[in-house]
């Protein structure tokens, strides 16, 4: 492209952007002034007067709707990092199986991924909440001596409690997230040279510990990316809590528009929410990323 | 003379029709050399590569250190044989993510249990044979391609083999390079170690092997002493080959 091609190209993109978002504050304008409202946040720390099946921490109807949005937070937090590390346990394996000698292994490994990656998340959070646990009887499923107690109610653990609602979102991010995941984590193992497995195959080590040990370090700058990406995305994904009423952040603040019709409030709320969601995850891989990168003093 | 690999009628295809390995049949006896030469594809590479089992093959049968392989392709079997045998590839293949006396203890420490201690103490005994033991904490980038493959060898010797395979050792290296690897070879070869070795380096064939095996085509062509190879070859085409090799 020529650079006078180039310039008017840039030209006429930034007046595009520039005419969209002041469509947009019109329309905001416009919006405010028709609800009669006015923009501004006091209304935060007025009672929520709505119930919370799920609290990491105590609430009651009558907290302000701010604590209310940030139990919503702590859900969110809560239901996306445990998703995290059981989506990548799960993805770890599956992309060993996928990757290893054992062919009824790698064939099971990619059905479980095609089956996977082709059904709707929404469809298997369903499944999971309906089909899962909804789907068990009332009381005492199974229960072994107290310590383990499964029911339609969810799982109970040695004192612990996980809902329905929370274990069926696990289960169904956990188990989409990690067909993803064994993906990038195959990618990761086919990046290091054939002659890596030769090598220590010659060595008499085994298949399982060469993984572990050579494989595996020399493809963590290939897989860590990947994660992220896939990291964000669960994080996103999470806010089909509302489909299985649990009450995360999205859920919430659902809730609170239509109690309040604070729609534009609100929707800052929840950029803002997931934003810091986001900078958490990417901030802790950026952090992941340079511990490798510092171990390996050779590159 | 006690046989440490008898290979009997080795066949192999990769694709359908096309013979990797053809009949092949070879004895090693300990302490022997073997040098195995021929025009590239000619499956040298595919038939040192079945002595330790990063190969499989379709017919005949193969007798290391007195363990039996098949076509089967045995997994334990296999397994035992490599902490038997030792290997050096063309590209030296290190880990490149650990020092290079870490390179040299994974094995013992991980396959024979060897406490980490010991281990490192026969690690660097064995880079010191090679001459390198000052580069004991460095990692593989940091050396040239002479001391890499020197690493190569003291990290295959660790395991103590009884045999050592080397496909093309040296021929990833400048040229000046070249003779450090096959002086430590040779001093492995006075020691008594038996060895397969792919190269195309005559003098180190001339004066270290006792056999010299020429391949074409995935056939064994003749397997001669080394002074009648190069001077008086049995068959037209090993003399062509070497005709085309003085030229380069
Ligand atoms: N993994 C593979 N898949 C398919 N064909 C292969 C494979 N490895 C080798 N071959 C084929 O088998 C034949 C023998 O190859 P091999 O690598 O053993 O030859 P070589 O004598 O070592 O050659 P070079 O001197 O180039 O290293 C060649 O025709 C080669 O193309
Ligand atoms: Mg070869």
């Amino acid at each position: 492209m020529k650079i006078n091609q180039k310039l008017f190209l840039q030209f006429g993109i930034c007046i595009i952007f520039f005419g969209l978002i002041g469509i947009l504050i019109n329309n905001l304008t416009i919006n405010l002034i028709r609800t009669g409202l006015g923009f501004n946040f006091s209304w935060l720390f007025k009672p929520a007067s709505f119930a919370l099946a799920e609290h990491p921490l105590p609430y009651t109807s009558s907290d302000s709707y701010a604590w209310a949005l940030f139990i919503g937070w702590l859900n969110s937090l809560k239901v996306i990092v445990s998703s995290l590390i059981l989506a990548t346990f799960l993805g770890t394996l599956i992309g060993f199986a996928r990757t290893g000698t054992n062919s009824l292994l790698g064939l099971i490994s990619a059905g479980y991924i095609t089956i996977i990656r082709q059904t709707p998340l929404l469809l298997q959070l369903m499944f999971w909440y309906f089909v899962g646990f909804l789907g068990l009887k009332d009381n005492m499923f199974i229960q072994i001596k107290n310590i383990l107690n499964i029911s339609n109610q969810g799982i109970e653990f040695s004192g612990l409690t996980f809902s329905s609602e929370f274990l069926a979102l696990l289960f169904g991010l956990s188990i989409f997230t990690s067909a993803y995941i064994a993906e990038v984590i195959r990618g990761g193992i086919l990046s290091v040279s054939r002659g890596q497995w030769e090598a220590f195959r010659s060595l008499g080590i085994s298949e399982r510990k060469g993984l572990t040990l050579i494989i595996l370090p020399q493809a963590l700058p290939a897989i860590i990316p990947g994660l992220t990406s896939q990291y964000l995305n669960l994080a996103k994904n999470s806010t089909l809590a509302i489909a299985v009423g649990y009450s995360d952040i999205y859920a919430i603040n659902d809730t609170i528009i239509n109690q309040t019709g604070r729609a534009i409030e609100c929707f800052i709320i929840l950029l803002i929410s997931f934003l810091l969601l986001n900078l958490l995850i990417t901030n802790t891989m950026e952090i992941i990323n340079r511990l490798i990168l510092k171990s390996r003093e050779y590159s | 003379m006690e046989p440490i690999v008898v290979a009997k009628n080795l066949t192999k295809s990769y694709t359908k029709g096309l013979r990797a390995l053809d009949n092949v049949s070879l004895t090693v006896d300990k302490g022997k050399v073997l040098v195995v030469m021929g025009p590239s594809g000619s499956g040298k590479s595919t038939l040192i590569r079945t002595f330790n089992g990063l190969e499989t093959f379709d017919k005949g049968e193969i007798n290391i250190l007195g363990i039996k392989v098949d076509s089967t392709h045995d997994e334990r079997k296999i397994q035992k044989i490599r902490r038997r045998v030792g290997m050096v590839f063309q590209q030296f293949n290190l880990f490149p993510h650990l020092s290079i006396l870490e390179n040299i203890t994974l094995a013992p420490i991980h396959v024979q249990k060897r406490r980490q201690i010991e281990a490192e103490e026969y690690g660097m005994y064995l880079l010191s044979q090679m001459g390198i033991d000052s580069h004991a904490k460095k990692y593989p980038i940091q050396l040239s391609g002479g001391e890499q493959q020197r690493v190569a060898i003291a990290r295959a010797l660790a395991l103590k083999p009884e045999l050592l395979l080397f496909d093309e050792p040296t021929s990833a290296l400048d040229p000046e390079r070249i003779n450090e690897v096959l002086d430590a070879m040779r001093t492995l070869a006075e020691q008594g170690m038996t060895m397969i070795v792919v190269t195309h380096e005559i003098g180190f064939a001339k004066d270290v092997s006792d056999q010299v095996l020429f391949m074409d085509s995935g056939k064994v062509v003749e397997t001669s002493p080394p002074n009648i190879f190069f001077s008086n070859a049995r068959h037209e085409r090993s003399r062509k080959f070497l005709n085309q090799l003085d030229k380069h």
